[in-house]
């Protein structure tokens, strides 16, 4: 752009955005200083953020004895794993068959994905929740994966995708003799890999997250995902522990962050592409 | 689709193996739909008639009448109120910032992928955890923020625990985790606006950077802005994972959304009939929002 950008506009931008980033690191950077902590400095009511007596070990022994610490992490990580392989396995055939595939029913399929995409669990989880305790499921990983191997949202994502892919490459295949079923795994797959990832780290992102259909149907601590987890801490926890608690939701917020980290070009393509949280 | 160049077109108006092969990919995924979706949701109409108590056994029908008890139900109105006022707070907050944040990190070069990542912290950290550290940010004694306050001179607040502050403490996590968000999906916007529309303008006399965003970037942002807009809404309407963790609708029911209302009569109090209207006009006030996204999206198409 031709504007003179002189050193006092760029100054101020720079000064807010600094401002800005401040504030949003505030809070962690208080986690972290409270995990160190002990109770009488959290108490003290200071601004420092170094503590007068470290407490560190007290504290990160406490969250990662009070609970199962390392088995709710694996508990996440096991039910995010299978609901998006799950997702993927069930959504990926239908939206090739809704995006290249002519047949009856088809108009009825894509009204149930729209109905899907505007119905939440929050307002079926009723239902859902007679279901599993009809079913034996209550306090069960798997009443954890099963409601979400469905995705509406992945079958509508998917099909858009695969809609853009030239009729040619489904065309060849099928004259090199291959099955549907081969051609969804073999080229479909392959093609729709940057909406495949997107989905991922966007499933990801909502099932770390979620709170509200474990808190119904979990009641063991041994089984919790790590935010019904640490519901659990705060309510094993007597009087005000901000230090051990400060610790206890460091550990757990670690795993997703640092992922973030690592992989943050996938991660903010999948928002783009996913408008993530849907 | 276009019949195939070589291909005879048939009469019947789908190929057999075409059809075979489509119902077999769509088989597994229908069951799914009809057991986790389909059943459920009329499930939930049925029920919604009805004042169905769990573990009660037989139930009235109230038809209409149900939906017209909630509407006069107290709790019921105060949680669609609040939730409303946790919107209105949360949703122009978040936008407006997350606009502004863009642009300026869309204008500057230097940390740009710094900035963003560190925006976008919030949305990648677990709700739960981070609405732990609120509370200890927020707490009125020996919270950070009060202390912060003290130091400046000004008088503490009780951020959670006065019924008065309680709902915008609340939206002030709610917009400090949704910035991010609605900054990648601004600057991902903006990307994607025409270089060449900013010399045009530059010629047609659009100097100051103020008359260049008003001609430019906000007429060639519409469809960005609205779906923003729109999710950040649908966002804050689901709100719960807050409100379980810190208030639990406390104190003095002044954080009861929607959600939360919704999971306590179901599932604390078993009032699965109350419980499934709720959940229906829930799913109304979601429908309401996307229905307003795509006709405003049909009305301003500025794709560019």
């Amino acid at each position: 752009m031709m504007t003179p950008s002189s050193t006092l506009v760029r100054l101020l931008r720079f000064g807010f955005l600094a401002v800005g980033a401040a504030i949003i690191l505030f809070p962690y950077v208080f986690m972290i200083s409270a995990s160190l902590k002990p109770p009488e400095d959290v108490f003290s009511a200071s601004l420092s953020l170094w503590p007068e007596h470290f407490s560190a070990y007290e504290n990160y022994s406490k969250a990662l004895t009070r609970i199962p610490m390392v088995r709710i992490l694996l508990n996440g990580a096991l039910v995010c794993t299978a609901i998006v392989v799950f997702q993927i396995l069930f959504a990926l055939p239908a939206a090739y068959a809704l995006a290249k595939l002519r047949f009856p029913g088809r108009g009825v399929l894509f009204g149930l994905v729209m109905l899907g995409l505007l119905v939440p669990i929050h307002a079926i989880s009723i239902p859902l929740y007679a279901a599993a305790q009809i079913s034996g499921l209550l306090n069960t990983l798997a009443v954890l994966v099963i409601p979400f191997t469905l995705s509406v949202f992945a079958m509508f994502l998917f099909r858009q995708f695969i809609k853009a892919m030239p009729d040619e490459l489904i065309h060849a295949a099928r004259m090199d003799g291959l099955s549907e079923a081969a051609i969804v795994w073999r080229i479909i797959l392959p093609n729709a890999w940057p909406a495949a990832s997107a989905f991922a780290i966007f499933s990801v992102v909502a099932h770390w997250n979620d709170l509200y259909w474990p808190l119904i149907t979990i009641s063991k601590t041994q089984l919790a995902t790590p935010p019904l987890g640490l519901l659990f801490f705060r309510s094993a926890e007597v009087g005000d522990d901000y230090g051990a608690l400060m610790a206890a939701t460091l550990i757990v917020t670690l795993p997703l962050v640092l992922f973030f980290l690592f992989a943050q070009k996938l991660f903010i393509e999948g928002v783009t592409m996913t408008g993530l949280k849907g | 689709m276009q019949p195939e160049g070589g291909k005879p077109r048939r009469l019947t108006r789908f190929d057999h193996r075409e059809v075979r092969a489509a119902l077999l990919l769509c088989a597994p995924t229908a069951v799914l739909m009809l057991a986790l979706l389909v059943l459920p949701t009329l499930a939930v109409l049925g029920l919604s008639f009805t004042d169905a108590e769990l573990g009660v056994p037989g139930f009235q029908f109230l038809g209409l009448g149900a939906y017209a008890d909630l509407f006069t139900d107290r709790a019921f109105l105060r949680a669609f109120r609040n939730t409303a006022i946790y919107v209105a707070l949360v949703a122009p907050a978040s936008v407006v910032i997350g606009l502004v944040l863009a642009l300026l990190i869309e204008a500057e070069v230097k940390g740009r992928a710094f900035f963003r990542s560190v925006y976008f912290l919030p949305v990648v950290s677990l709700t739960v955890a981070m609405a732990s550290v609120w509370q200890y940010l927020m707490h009125p004694s020996f919270g950070p923020m009060n202390l912060v306050l003290q130091r400046f001179g000004l008088p503490s607040i009780n951020w959670l625990g006065s019924s008065d502050n309680v709902l915008t403490s609340l939206a002030l996590i709610g917009i400090w985790q949704a910035l991010g968000f609605n900054l990648v999906l601004f600057l991902a916007g903006l990307t994607a606006i025409n270089r060449d529309l900013y010399a045009a303008a530059e010629m047609d006399g659009v100097r100051s950077a103020w008359s260049r965003f008003w001609t430019v970037t906000w007429p060639m942002l519409g469809p960005t802005t609205l779906f923003v807009v729109t999710i950040t809404m649908i966002n804050a309407v689901k709100v719960f994972e807050t409100v379980a963790t810190l208030t639990q609708g406390g104190p003095s029911k002044a954080s009861e959304v929607l959600l939360y209302t919704i999971y306590k009569e179901g599932f604390v109090y078993l009032h699965i009939g109350v419980a499934s209207a709720m959940a229906v006009v829930f799913v109304a006030v979601l429908l309401v929002l996307l229905l307003v996204q795509t006709k405003v999206l049909e009305k301003q198409v500025h794709y560019a």
